[in-house]
């Protein structure tokens, strides 16, 4: 079986993230850079995969040139090749934009499965794998905490408050996962080492046949005007046990009054 | 109760940039990776590597050590049980496969250079001492396995020990026989069928047994029957746990039992066991290693690189306190600052004597860590470089500094940890902050693989009459120069250290005019031991700081970042000045002779 796995660089998660403002863009020079850290739960399925199944996995990524020590380090976890599309013209890009992208790229590919990560934790629109099973017309299984693939049928516990339904579907199918599928492992030693000898593509929008008119911030159906930092956190309030019998009163109608009850 | 205390005490940042900074600009990898041996080892590869192996240690491991601690190992059943959550993190540390970064390609490794492999073991030492030996004593049983043992031996065991699957231990010490290796008396009988029966009891064995792998592979000292006595009369042998098979599965059981585990003052979890050879029959079945009577200089091989790996461990658990007490200073909050509001407590981290404290453990733990470093690197140029003549010198080089960084990079461990306790204050003397384990911890590591008195002794005895004295006479010719090379806007790095290496030159002097009275030098060999390595640290530093500040000047200060730079400048001035001077109060120590050491009888200096 042959699986895809869209992975997406985003600041590092821990790093003070700024936004430029002259483009609002994340200003990529003040933050490191790192793989998604929910793509890495995708990875690890996909190992898994290739232990169960013997699957051949390639990672994907859309963004910039520098991006490809992303697509190295998601090969190093043992996925078998790597795709990369790059495009001056995909910058600015909406979820949709990235959507028709990477629905491009899959075009082209042969697969059976495409697992994505549930969402991205810089954006967090969880809008793309719903977008680009739409856009191939493809059944779509978002949040899986579990998946199973036995023949041509894929099943899932697609995760939700109350939850989890199982899921089932033929192949081939797009999947989201949440981090309660599985715990992923570290890249290996050897892992790292063979990473940077595994096939790498590139592609442009062009080698895709996208259009530039259907991707980039002009193509953006939503427009950031205005931005601001996050207010710092202010000390939360301490309700003490002083003995007069009085705290639970006191922890509820603060409750009551921040409307949690 | 509330905590007093919430800081997660098992966080650790593996210090990523720090190491990454040592290999650019103080012991460069370039000089490595433009050899064959080494041309894989390129820059980006490295710093993929060392960032993972500091995620790995600080996620996986770091968790660990508090655990460990509390639970220590114990015996049960008549076998040792590490603390539970050892195995996964050691299940986790063979998956990802650290263990084998510095073997040979051949046996599965990564035939990297030692000095990234230790950067690795730097970190996981880092996040658990105790942890961290099981694998440095396998590792230390591959090196010395490759370099002597047959083609039969080497395929059954050491591609499993290269991937962690089984581990190794080292069987030297006996009751009677500790810094005197030469009076170990376990015996070992030829048998008919080649094999050799061990009998015998070896005491102070790290992971001696324990229940992280299928099978232990014990190296074993002992005496052949017609042996001469002394170090002359030891041989090696392989004593599996388990005998393995001629298919590779695992086969009898060997008579090779745990008798007892020590309590320790620190590194709990490590199983520090009595062992019994050959209690319950003829003996232990054990395999010759190479010839016989060979043993003390096989384990001469493996030497440096062991005792370098117990040097580190200085650096790593220092750094590891270190991060601690930073993390406490910024939190703790007593009396007035500088820079206080009027009847505002001040974090402590703003008084003059905690930022000293502070500066004393990170500028110290930096000219350990670039000494360590450079052994490394003089060890990978000595195996690898393509000139003979460089390889013969950088060999020599290593044995130099292998006492220094052994002795000297363990004993800051003491000091700085201890340093890091103070800076807690009273909370560091109660065990509930975890700082108090790493002063624990730390103490063990100038006693075993030679203690560092032993350490003076081989530097004195042995490393400075290299070449009649021309060798060690002309190292520091090369610090001196270096040092005069530094440019003005560092001349308050450079006066101090070329006046402390005029020192280390005068009294080097005074070693050499004494070797006729071999007792009055080795009275003096451990001052002298911390001032030559002091001079060196200072030296490493003021290479780093040089590198620094040229690239501020330049503007160029990718991937570090300017404060980092400016950082490394300010570290080395400090050491430079505040702490490099105490080499000069060593002089009167180092040449004081032995006379007044013996002057008083053992009974007149009892109460
Ligand atoms: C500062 C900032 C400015 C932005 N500006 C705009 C803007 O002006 N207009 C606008 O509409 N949107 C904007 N975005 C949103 C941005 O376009 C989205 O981050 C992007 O399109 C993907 O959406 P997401 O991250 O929410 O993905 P999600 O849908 O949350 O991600 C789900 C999964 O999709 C996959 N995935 C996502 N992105 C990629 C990728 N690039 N390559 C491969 N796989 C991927 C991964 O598997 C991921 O786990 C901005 C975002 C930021 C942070
Ligand atoms: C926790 C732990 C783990 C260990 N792990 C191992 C292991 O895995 N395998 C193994 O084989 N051994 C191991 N050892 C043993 C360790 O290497 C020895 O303890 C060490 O070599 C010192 O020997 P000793 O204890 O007999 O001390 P001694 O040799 O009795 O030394 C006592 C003191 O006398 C000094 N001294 C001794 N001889 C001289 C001399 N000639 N000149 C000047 N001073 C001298 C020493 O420096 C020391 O200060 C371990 C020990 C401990 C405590």
């Amino acid at each position: 079986m042959k699986v895809l796995v869209p992975v997406k660089r985003v600041p590092d998660t821990a790093g003070e993230k700024k936004i430029d403002p002259n483009d609002r863009t994340v200003d990529r020079e003040s933050v490191e850079s790192v793989l998604c850290p929910v793509n890495e739960f995708a990875i690890e399925e996909a190992v898994r995969l290739k232990e169960q199944h013997g699957a051949e996995v390639t990672v994907l990524l859309v963004g910039p040139e520098s991006a490809q020590p992303i697509v190295r380090k998601a090969l190093s976890y043992g996925l078998d090749a790597g795709l990369q599309v790059t495009d001056d013209g995909i910058a600015g890009s909406d979820a949709l934009g990235t959507a028709r992208v990477i629905a491009k790229a899959l075009e082209a590919e042969e697969f059976d499965l495409v697992l994505f990560g549930n969402q991205s934790t810089d954006a967090r629109t969880c809008l793309v794998p719903a977008a680009v099973a739409e856009l191939l017309d493809l059944p779509s299984l978002t949040y899986a905490r579990h998946l199973e693939v036995d023949g041509d049928t894929v099943t899932v516990h697609r995760e939700h408050e109350e939850g989890w339904d199982v899921v089932q579907s033929s192949l081939p199918a797009i999947v989201s996962v949440v981090e309660a599928i599985n715990e992923p492992r570290y890249p290996s030693f050897k892992g790292i080492m063979a990473a940077k000898s595994k096939p790498l593509a590139v592609k442009s929008l062009a080698d895709l046949g996208v259009s530039p008119e259907d991707v980039g911030s002009g193509a953006a159906a939503a427009t950031m005007y205005e931005f601001a930092d996050r207010p710092p956190k202010e000390a939360g309030t301490i309700v003490e046990d002083d003995g007069s019998g009085t705290a639970a009163a006191q922890l509820a109608d603060w409750m009551a009054e921040k409307k949690f009850v | 109760m509330a905590r007093r205390y919430p800081l997660d005490m098992d966080t650790y940042r593996a210090p990523v940039r720090d190491a990454r900074f040592v290999l650019e600009h103080i012991t460069p990898l370039s000089a490595l990776t433009a050899l064959d041996a080494f041309a894989h080892a390129e820059p980006e590869l490295v710093d993929g590597l060392l960032e993972e192996a500091g995620r790995f240690a600080s996620e996986a491991i770091a968790p660990t050590n508090r655990d460990g601690d509390a639970e220590g190992a114990k015996v049960v059943d008549g076998g040792v049980v590490t603390p539970d959550s050892f195995k996964q993190a050691y299940d986790g540390y063979v998956q990802a496969g650290w263990g084998a970064v510095q073997h040979p390609a051949e046996f599965g490794g990564g035939a990297f250079p030692l000095t990234v492999a230790n950067v690795v073991k730097e970190f996981i030492t880092s996040a658990n001492m105790a942890f961290s030996l099981g694998p440095l004593l396998t590792t230390g049983a591959v090196y010395l396995m490759q370099h002597h043992c047959s083609d039969e031996q080497l395929q059954t065991y050491v591609p499993k020990l290269v991937s962690g699957e089984w581990a190794g231990t080292m069987n030297l010490t006996e009751p009677q026989a500790g810094s005197d290796v030469g009076a170990v008396t376990t015996r070992a009988v030829p048998a008919d069928d080649g094999t050799y029966r061990i009998t015998g009891q070896k005491i102070y064995i790290t992971y001696g047994d324990h229940d992280l792998t299928d099978n232990i592979i014990h190296l074993v000292l002992a005496r052949l029957p017609d042996a001469p006595p002394g170090t002359k009369g030891i041989s090696l042998f392989i004593v599996p746990k388990f005998l393995v098979n001629d298919d590779g599965s695992l086969g009898a059981r060997n008579d090779v039992e745990v008798v007892s585990l020590e309590h320790k003052l620190g590194i709990h979890a490590s199983p520090t066991a009595v062992m019994a050879y050959g209690e319950s029959g003829e003996g232990a079945t054990g395999y010759l290693v190479g010839e016989p009577n060979q043993g003390m200089r096989q384990m001469f091989t493996m030497m440096n690189d062991a005792r370098l790996g117990v040097g580190l461990q200085g650096v790593a658990i220092a750094e590891r306190a270190y991060q601690q007490a930073l993390h406490y200073a910024q939190d703790r909050r007593q009396g007035r600052g500088p820079a206080s509001e009027p009847g505002e407590q001040a974090a402590i981290i703003d008084h003059a004597d905690v930022r000293r404290m502070l500066l004393t453990q990170k500028a110290s733990i930096e000219a350990a860590r670039a000494l360590c470093y450079a052994n490394a690197h003089a060890l990978d140029l000595g195996h690898h470089a393509d000139d003979p003549v460089v390889r013969e010198q950088q060999t020599k080089l290593a044995d130099l500094l292998t006492p220094l960084s052994k002795a000297w990079a363990t004993d800051l461990g003491v000091e700085l940890t201890s340093l890091a306790v103070q800076v807690h204050g009273g909370m560091g003397y109660v065990e509930e902050t975890g700082v108090a384990q790493h002063y624990r911890d730390a103490r063990i590591a100038p006693i075993y693989e030679g203690t560092n008195g032993i350490q003076a002794l081989d530097l004195v005895g042995r490393k400075l009459p290299y070449d009649g004295g021309a060798f060690v006479k002309g190292y520091l010719g090369d610090l001196r120069s270096e040092a005069t090379a530094l440019t003005d806007d560092l001349a308050a790095i450079r006066e101090p250290l070329l006046a402390a290496i005029d020192e280390l030159g005068t009294v080097t002097t005074w070693i050499f005019e004494h070797r006729e009275q071999p007792n009055d030098v080795f009275a003096g060999a451990t001052p002298y031991l911390r001032c030559f390595a002091t001079v060196v640290g200072a030296g490493l530093l003021a290479r780093g700081a040089a590198a620094a500040q040229q690239r501020l000047d330049d503007g160029d200060t990718a991937p570090y970042g300017a404060d980092f730079l400016a950082a490394k400048v300010t570290l080395a001035r400090f050491f430079a000045t505040q702490l490099l001077p105490s080499v000069h109060g060593l002089t009167g120590a180092i040449t004081a002779g032995a006379d007044d050491l013996y002057a008083v009888a053992p009974g007149a200096l009892a109460p």
